[in-house]
């Protein structure tokens, strides 16, 4: 009895250690998302392209759509750009959020780049980012037809990302609407 | 001396730079108190490892306005706290809450002053017991007597 005891302290050591070594695979970075499954948050905000005109979440319009979180300041943008450029082309619907922006250079960035976006929701104070709990440019989210968020991606989505995550879920949902 | 007055200028000095970054105007004195106990709890998103008060980032200077914004509009500590975990998760709370995940973290402290207090009275106890009082030690049992009558026998065969 005394004997098993001693190795007490070893099994715990044990027993710590993968814990820890499984801790090792975890992005630090990556948040829990409070959102996943809840609404998209209600906002009226203009459109990049000019005040006169107010958005709101009506505008999703019951699609199954991505919204995009970025900005022109955001260097990992420019990495995923053509990503939504290809998305959009094969027919992927993106809202772009552009966050804490200056409206010239978010122009001036759509018209070199190409425009994947329906239509772009200006966000120049950062308050629907607020609201949609955004810590980083580039972000993404997939809204359902019903508007509920249901996917959420901190960071540059790319054809991995795309494959393994989003492009699923994205034809289920858009599968469910049909 | 002239030590205990570089400790006194140090001390100084420590303070105004702690009063120039913090420059937020209330209605009322009261909310700055609360303000700077939330954004010493609240955590920034972005930078892991600073709470609110600490950090530069750009999500951290909007936060702390939208801070003071829900207290000047008089939300309770609770109310402030919770519109940021609907949003940003329970990580932004540096003092978490106890729940399914937490309740572990919370009760470990008293969890291990357990285990060491059973530890030291098992150390304490199990010594005791086989410490033996003299008294007694002229006491054999049965089986003991019984080994010892058979050596002795043995010893006179020889």
């Amino acid at each position: 009895m005394n004997r098993v005891a001693l190795f007490i302290p070893l099994a715990l050591f044990a027993a710590l250690s993968i814990v820890l070594l499984l801790g090792l695979d975890k992005d630090p970075q990556e948040l829990p998302s409070a959102l996943v499954g809840e609404p998209f948050p209600e906002f009226f905000l203009p459109r990049l392209e000019g005040d006169q005109e107010i958005v709101s979440r009506e505008d999703f319009r019951g699609q199954v759509l991505l919204v995009n979180v970025w900005a022109t300041w955001c260097f990992a943008c420019r990495i995923e750009h053509p990503m939504l450029n290809s998305l959009a082309e094969q027919g992927v619907v993106i809202v772009g959020l552009n966050y804490k922006d200056q409206r010239a250079e978010a122009k001036l960035w759509l018209y070199e780049r190409g425009n994947p976006y329906q239509f772009n929701i200006f966000d120049a104070e950062g308050s629907l980012g607020i609201d949609l709990g955004v810590y980083g440019a580039p972000e993404t989210y997939l809204v359902d037809g019903d508007g509920i968020i249901r996917y959420r991606r901190v960071g540059v989505v790319d054809d991995r990302i795309w494959n393994a995550e989003l492009k699923a879920l994205y034809e289920e949902l858009t599968g469910a609407l049909e | 001396m002239r030590v205990l007055g570089f400790v006194v200028l140090s001390l100084l000095l420590a303070n105004m730079a702690v009063a120039s970054t913090a420059v937020v105007e209330f209605s009322d004195e009261s909310l700055r108190i609360r303000y700077q106990q939330l954004v010493q709890e609240l955590r920034c998103p972005k930078c892991q490892n600073q709470n609110l008060a600490d950090s530069n980032s750009p999500i951290s200077e909007d936060l702390r306005a939208q801070v003071q914004r829900l207290l000047e509009e008089g939300m309770s500590d609770r109310e402030i706290k919770d519109y940021l975990k609907n949003r940003y998760s329970e990580f932004i709370l540096y003092r978490p809450e106890v729940n399914q995940n937490t309740w572990l973290l919370w009760a470990a402290p008293v969890l291990f002053l357990l285990v060491g207090l059973w530890v030291l009275f098992r150390l304490y106890f199990n010594r005791a017991s086989t410490d033996t009082p003299l008294e007694q030690m002229d006491e054999l049992s049965a089986v003991d007597q019984q080994r010892l009558d058979q050596l002795l026998r043995n010893k006179d065969k020889q």
